[in-house]
């Protein structure tokens, strides 16, 4: 621990979390995971933040909970839409005694049975400031701590201190009083990264900085900020990553990793195999090499109080879904880091630790000036993750180009392969 | 147009039996059935190869169904049936095994239903109770049951203006009756102030609102009154029955049952009224929905049952008697045997021999069966009406 650099003086929150270190850490419990197939396509729109039921394409009912033919018509031709999340609270209880060891340890839970406005009645997770029924509320699909998708209802309008609520923070994984490293603040985004985790109330950000020999005019500044301490971290060398992991890994929150190497190019475009090799090294192996060294911390302070271990966010590339030729390289080395975020969801969904896979298009940084707008800025990829981090959101593509592509991706994927050859 | 139902012609029901309920046991469904089957044949004297027809209702016989059950016992019936209906199943086995009796497809069927009770098997299934369940229940707070009639009684108490005094009038009563059954579970006093004062357990449900589950046995012969006869077995005559399942599916949350579609279809087939019963066991795994019985079967109104209770006693001795041997509120809650237990009591005391007192000059009786949450609400709903033998046919002419 002494291997810290001089750190600023805490805010006040960081006392929430000073637990007594005699006091055995709780194993960290998650509610019940075993869903329905059908029942996926909620997981799927509550990691997008998105409201939507399973409506049937030949007579329009909505369906819920979910099925595998309409309950009107018995059309098998059921799309999930997005659909208008209010409705009526008709009935609630407040359960005291869960089957479950997760609901018991967090007892009383609040339940309420809603009519939604668009049709069939739901059981939802009530937030403590939903008014008594008959009232009117709006609906959200969330992330509870297991991964799978939880329908929980919001007071019609915000209320003060809304985020307060144990709902709401069970289903979210916000930076605010929590502590966050930042693997390499010296890049734009990572710069951009660590300015509005401060900003929305970190309790302290570790900024890694590689390469130390390397000027960097605003790591100096960065270092001053209050809340936020400098740390060195070479993702490409397990040394660095184990030396830091073993001085502050068991106080980080969230690990935001921003590490990326990238160098624009087609196949032809480069001599031998070094560039993609580096490449490879740190979007891919750095990865790696930071799940290996601070994953088993995160999860063994996964149920550590309200400020808990709670988030490992990636920030890959639309196109480690479908390749951009121009950035081929590149781009295979993203979507290697994409399929092993899935292995470290895999592996964190049993503890609760969020993995929360960022998916931009171009980013507005020297890699890309010569890719034609519109670019995605540094500023506005951190505005997301903050978002990404305070909603609970497990997939996220920020800027219109990364939505463009991914939906272009969901429509046709061939059409897209073709598109981004041309 | 409501299409009638055949009226049933000289179905009787006999044998009423109960494997003693435990709060816990190591043993098995098939342990407990089993033991059902066996007293059901000493009952009526016959031996096992005289059971030709079998009906079957338990949750945790898995991964048996009723096939592997007659493996294990060794029976060779040639009407089988496998009821997984919760609370309705005594109703529903009761219907099946009348219409096999009646077409000649068995002699002499047996009804069981029974469930273990280990330590955890509880929580287990209730987990895996259904796939609406695992999907869009349990992942909320897992309170099972309690959960889910907390939601229904929480409406209707809001709805109708039922108070937490009128369930607590119906449970005391319930344990009033309770104390002179040997085989409740409990039997001691219960007040109304123990009831008011007791453990919140899903608001605005308590403690002695909710059933204990159980492991034990029930289970009843159906046959030819001309059988019964011949075996000298006391028997009771089935007048009328009905089932109903996912009524009313338009509703937005549960306040009725299908008994309210389906009341006037039992008393024509019946040419009886609500007035002409003697007495109701109820499906009572919570008070709510007895409440919701006396009214989707005709004793009142819609909304009328809060009122209905404030007039009557329930007791045995009293006025309405209901769930006369303590129903499951007293006697625990032995799986799917919890629709049996109101079946098994009727035959007792329309055959003068109940388990604890008698309801005097008992010649109608009607039970009622209600089962499976397999989402927001009861999916299952049924009622029977068994007739003293010689007396209580009063169908219409014509
Ligand atoms: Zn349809």
């Amino acid at each position: 621990m002494n291997a810290l650099p001089p750190q600023p003086p805490r805010a006040p929150s960081s006392r929430l979390k000073r637990r007594n270190p005699l006091v055995a850490l709780k194993p960290p419990l998650v509610p019940p995971f075993a869903r329905s197939r059908a029942a996926q396509g909620l997981t799927a729109a509550a990691a997008l933040g998105v409201f939507a039921l399973q409506r049937c394409e030949k007579c329009g009912a909505a369906q819920y909970p979910p099925r595998d033919a309409c309950v009107q018509c018995l059309s098998p031709r059921l799309r999930w839409r997005p659909a208008e999340g209010t409705g009526e609270l008709l009935s609630e209880t407040l359960i005291r005694h869960g089957q479950e060891l997760y609901f018991r340890e967090r007892a009383p839970w609040r339940v309420g049975l809603v009519r939604l406005d668009c049709g069939p009645s739901a059981i939802v997770a009530l937030h403590g400031d939903c008014a008594p029924a008959p009232s009117r509320l709006r609906l959200r699909l969330a992330l509870d701590k297991s991964g799978q998708a939880l329908m929980i209802a919001l007071p019609e309008k915000d209320t003060p201190d809304m985020a307060e609520d144990p709902l709401v923070r069970e289903t979210t994984c916000a930076p605010r009083a929590r502590k966050v490293l930042v693997t390499d603040a010296k890049t734009k985004v990572g710069r951009a990264m660590v300015e509005a985790l401060v900003a929305a109330g970190a309790d302290l950000v570790w900024a890694g900085y590689a390469a130390p020999w390397k000027p960097s005019p605003h790591l100096e500044a960065l270092g001053a900020l209050e809340g936020v301490s400098l740390v060195p971290l070479d993702v490409t060398d397990e040394s660095s990553v184990r030396e830091l992991a073993g001085s502050i890994g068991g106080k980080v929150d969230i690990l935001v990793n921003t590490a990326e190497y990238h160098r624009p190019g087609s196949i032809a475009s480069r001599g031998g195999v070094a560039t993609a090799r580096t490449e490879m090294e740190v979007n891919y192996f750095g990865l790696l090499r930071l799940s290996q060294s601070f994953m088993a911390a995160l999860k063994a302070r996964a149920a550590d109080g309200p400020a808990s271990a709670t988030a490992w966010v990636n920030i890959l590339s639309v196109h480690a879904l479908s390749n951009d030729p121009a950035h081929g390289t590149f781009s295979a080395s993203k979507a290697a880091a994409f399929s092993l975020a899935q292995a470290l969801r895999a592996d964190l969904q049993a503890s609760g630790i969020r993995v929360i896979n960022v998916f931009p298009g171009s980013i507005d940084d020297e890699w890309n000036a010569r890719v034609a707008p519109p670019k995605l800025s540094p500023a506005a990829l951190a505005k997301a993750v903050v978002e990404a981090l305070e909603r609970g959101l497990e997939d996220v593509y920020p800027g219109e180009v990364a939505k463009d592509v991914m939906a272009r991706f969901l429509e046709n994927p061939k059409a897209l392969e073709r598109e981004l050859a041309g | 147009m409501r299409a009638l139902a055949r009226p049933y012609e000289d179905v009787v029901v006999a044998a009423p039996v109960t494997v003693p309920y435990t709060r816990h046991s190591i043993h098995s469904a098939h342990w407990f059935l089993a033991q059902a089957l066996a007293k059901l044949i000493q009952a009526a004297g016959i031996r096992k190869s005289d059971i030709d027809g079998l009906a079957v209702s338990s949750f945790t016989i898995a991964p048996d169904t009723a096939v592997g059950f007659t493996q294990h016992v060794g029976l060779s019936p040639r009407f089988l049936e496998h009821v997984p209906m919760g609370g309705a199943s005594a109703i529903v086995q009761l219907r099946r095994a009348a219409r096999a009796v009646e077409a000649g497809d068995a002699h002499i069927v047996a009804c069981i239903a029974g469930d273990a009770n280990h330590v955890d098997s509880f929580r287990l299934n209730t987990a895996s109770f259904s796939r609406f369940a695992r999907d869009a229940v349990y992942p909320y707070g897992s309170g099972g049951p309690n959960g889910s009639f907390a939601l229904l009684t929480a409406h209707y108490m809001r709805a109708y203006g039922a108070s937490r005094e009128d369930f607590g009038k119906l449970c005391v009563a319930q344990r009033q009756n309770a104390r002179a059954n040997p085989l409740a579970l409990f039997r001691s006093e219960l007040t109304l102030e123990d009831y008011l004062n007791a453990r919140l357990i899903a608001d605005p449900i308590r403690l002695f609102d909710c059933v204990m589950p159980c492991a034990g046995a029930d289970g009843f012969l159906v046959m030819r009154r001309a059988t019964a006869k011949k075996l000298d077995l006391p028997h009771v005559r089935l007048l009328g029955a009905i089932e109903r399942h996912n009524a009313y599916p338009g509703d937005a949350i549960q306040f009725r049952g299908g008994w309210a579609l389906d009341q006037d279809a039992l008393y024509d087939q019946t040419g009886l009224a609500p007035k002409d019963i003697d007495f109701l066991q109820a499906y009572d795994d919570y008070p709510v929905i007895t409440l919701m019985q006396i009214e989707d079967l005709g004793f009142c109104g819609k909304g009328e049952g809060p009122e209905f209770v404030r007039r009557h006693s329930f007791t045995v001795d009293g006025s309405f008697p209901l769930n006369t041997s303590g129903g499951q509120l007293s006697m625990g809650q032995a799986g799917a045997a919890g629709g049996h237990l109101g079946l098994v009591e009727a035959i007792r005391q329309l055959t003068g021999m109940p388990l604890g007192a008698q309801v005097e000059k008992a010649r109608l009786g009607l039970v009622s069966g209600f089962g499976m949450i397999n989402y927001d609400r009861g999916l299952c709903s049924g009622a029977a009406i068994l007739a003293a033998q010689g007396r209580g046919k009063r169908r219409k002419k014509g």
